[in-house]
């Protein structure tokens, strides 16, 4: 079905195995659509989903998938978990494995954990987000909405906005956006942007006017508050100002351009609740694409190769 | 000082025009049309009654200085200072532009705080760029809006008196500024090493048992923050170099893409440490004075190019402030009136720099430092012209002071050069 056992990060990851993931997500998205929502493509599977991190989105989106594909899920979060105790990574890891598992969903506060889960893990692994490195199932739900959008991904103009240092999204979203063949600015404040943003192959700059008239679509980031008490931005007035997906912004474009945000929105600060719920935002399209698409993903990598679709 | 000289039609006549930008100096006429340059060249006939011509022969007639630092205490200190008893003195001193530090109570840290200066300045004699600070309350912990301030008027950022002393906090600074192209200007001294110094700390400091401040302390925070803008390809510059090591440091780090520059004060140039022999307060100031092979060096790297420009540093303090003992005394100095006297003293008559250099270091260079048009001379522009006469001497003193304060290590000094007139928005000064 696939090259790939896991899917760890988007960077390494084959662009064939990327493009099937998204081709066949519209087939899921087709039936979730349509009346009969569940199908049992993965029956006897056992999935579990470990968050060592808060999430609502991400963790619903998985879980209704597993559902839907009419797996065995079983879910693990840190704060209720043998973890608080004391325990290593290592050791819980191994001990749910022992419990004969197919795959592991896993979000993880620090860069590296879902690579290093696998070590300790037979079946497939799927990150769910590893701290600031990567969040490849959000990527590629933007790229099926993309393509539900534009009917391709290659030659798109995309801007990214916001806090692109500590962002995963920013980081899984680059690598897809470049395999697929999109054209990308970020911008930011420069305290925001990682030293490194040319040896990813995007272009830079800190005139968010610019990538507006430029790009066919804006993804927002996240402005983690906590970022103005570690002294990165002055204020939000300032973020909101600058680096704003404002209302007044974008009504004065001469043209639509789609804007998306991954979510947990800052209405007011990143994108005004005007814009957030204005007929150009796919904010809520990406939503029921992410569980499209983590079906697709979990279809592709846990499915007996019977289970035909 | 008379002013409201008609500038309607006024001809400078006969003076040797020195031009920094264009770096052309000839003997010529200048004249003003509606306080606006409107003819440069050997000799402009004047027709009419209507002219006031001015005889600038054996005078040089240059670009207005700009001077990069200073306290005008508005708003807080009043009593020591405002923005228009700064403005006089500075046209006093033959500059046409100031930028003036953030450091005043409450400080300039907010774009309504920029606001404020900006409106404020409107209707003074010179022009006035307020300079914001680099973090809220001057105290090194949160950045301020600097894009706000910048839109507000703010032309580069400091915490000026303060010295940023946390190294990650001085590189986020460089970094958000450099975003918006303005320089981080660094009040660097170690203020570990600085201790509770009161002078530079040298035999004098023994001698006398006042507590040394060591000029490592300000080397080695000009080094952290040469290897910070360096490797951030950020913009810096270091206020009041006053050490040896620091232009030793400078030099090694300075190219030619003009990111990292520097300024020194006149009384850096001309006082020594041991001019403190009497205890006297008005040479208490921050940094301190330092010793003569120090003295020595600045003269050499202003003169090389390796300093960029002159700023005075002006720090009004009331009489009270500096009436008291060394150690209770305040730091800082007056230095608009007394510059151009004393550092042409220094550089041009003792030292050997040319005049021209000299002006370069007091109108073009400290205008780069902070991206303020240069072509001053340009037909049609608002003319700043400041007209000097380089060899009068004469002896400074308390009436050639017009700063509300009078805390100058100048008076009684022996100045040479004197700025004669003055010609700033629309107003034209007899001094």
């Amino acid at each position: 079905m696939l090259k790939s056992k896991h899917l760890i990060g988007l960077e390494n990851f084959p662009t064939s195995d990327l493009n099937k993931i998204i081709d066949t997500s519209f087939k899921f998205k087709e039936i979730l659509e349509g009346s009969e929502r569940k199908v049992n493509l993965l029956k006897d599977k056992t999935i579990v989903n470990m968050f060592f991190e808060n999430s609502t989105r991400t963790k619903i989106s998985f879980t209704l998938a597993q559902k839907r594909l009419g797996a065995d899920s079983i879910n693990f979060s840190s704060s209720t978990s043998s973890v608080k105790k004391g325990e290593t990574l290592k050791d819980t890891i191994q001990n749910i494995d022992a419990m004969k598992i197919d795959g592991a969903v896993i979000r993880h506060g620090h860069p590296g954990s879902a690579l290093k889960l696998t070590e300790y893990i037979d079946g497939a692994v799927i990150n769910a987000g590893d701290g600031s490195h990567e969040h490849p199932t959000q990527a590629i739900l933007d790229m099926v909405t993309l393509k539900e959008k534009f009917g391709k991904i290659k030659d798109l103009k995309v801007g990214i906005i916001g806090d692109i240092l500590n962002s995963r999204v920013a980081r899984s979203n680059i690598f897809a956006l470049k395999k697929l063949g999109a054209e990308i600015v970020v911008c930011g404040p420069s305290t925001l942007l990682p030293s490194n943003a040319k040896n990813l192959g995007v272009n830079i700059t800190y005139n968010i006017d610019e990538v507006l008239s430029w790009c066919d679509v804006v993804i927002g980031l996240r402005v983690q508050l906590e970022r103005m008490h570690l002294g990165r931005i002055p204020s939000k007035r300032e973020y909101h100002s600058e680096f704003g997906l404002t209302y007044e912004r974008i009504n004065k474009l001469k043209k639509d351009i789609v804007i998306m945000h991954p979510g947990p929105m800052n209405r007011g600060v990143e994108i005004d609740s005007k814009i957030a719920d204005s007929e150009n935002a796919v904010i809520l399209d990406q939503v029921l694409n992410g569980v499209a698409s983590r079906m697709s993903i979990l279809y592709l990598l846990l499915a007996d190769k019977s289970q035909k679709l | 000082m008379i002013n409201n000289q008609n500038t309607k039609k006024l001809l400078l006549k006969g003076g040797r025009i020195i031009d920094p930008f264009s770096r052309k100096t000839f003997i010529g006429d200048l004249l003003v049309e509606n306080g606006s340059i409107s003819k440069i060249a050997d000799s402009i006939p004047s027709r009419g009654k209507d002219y006031n011509i001015i005889d600038c022969e054996g005078l040089i007639v240059t670009h207005g200085f700009c001077d990069i630092h200073v306290h005008f205490r508005e708003p807080g200190r009043e009593d020591k200072e405002n923005l228009e008893s700064g403005s006089i003195a500075a046209i006093a001193g033959g500059f046409t532009q100031v930028c003036t530090m953030p450091n005043t109570d409450p400080v300039i840290d907010s774009p309504e705080h920029i606001h404020y200066i900006a409106s404020k300045s409107k209707n003074l004699p010179v022009e006035i760029f307020p300079i914001g600070a680099v973090s809220k309350n001057l105290e090194g912990e949160h950045l301020t809006e600097m894009m706000l301030m910048k839109k507000n008027g703010a032309i580069a950022f400091t915490d000026d008196g303060m010295p940023i002393q946390n190294p990650q906090f001085m590189s986020l600074a460089l970094r958000y500024a450099q975003m918006i192209d303005v320089p981080i200007l660094n009040h660097s001294e170690d203020i570990y090493l600085r201790n509770d110094g009161v002078m530079n700390a040298s035999k004098t400091s023994s001698n006398l048992g006042l507590k040394g401040n060591n000029s490592l302390a300000e080397a080695m925070m000009v080094y952290r923050d040469l290897l910070l803008a360096t490797s951030l390809n950020a913009r810096l510059h270091i206020l009041h170099v006053s050490t040896k090591e620091s232009v030793d440091l400078i030099k090694k780090f300075k190219s030619n893409d003009g990111l990292i520059t520097s300024e020194v004060s006149p009384h850096h140039l001309y006082f020594s440490d041991e001019d403190i022999q009497e205890f006297n307060t008005n040479l208490k100031v921050g940094p301190p004075i330092r010793g003569k092979a120090d003295r020595k060096k600045l003269i050499e790297g202003i003169k090389s190019g390796i300093i960029d420009c002159i700023a005075t540093d002006h720090a009004p303090h009331t009489l009270e402030d500096k009436e008291t003992t060394f150690n209770d005394a305040a730091f800082g100095l007056i230095g608009l009136e007394s510059c151009f006297g004393a550092v042409n003293k220094v550089l041009v008559k003792n030292n050997g720099m040319s005049l021209k250099s000299l002006i370069e270091k007091l109108t073009v260079n400290p205008r780069k430092v902070m991206n303020i048009d240069r072509d001053l001379f340009e037909i049609g522009k608002k003319a700043q012209i400041t007209i000097l006469d380089p060899n009068q001497k004469w002896t400074f003193s308390n009436k050639d002071i017009y700063s509300k304060s009078s805390n100058s290590p100048f008076i009684g000094e022996e100045m040479i050069g004197k700025v004669k007139y003055v010609l700033s928005k629309s107003k034209f000064y007899t001094l």
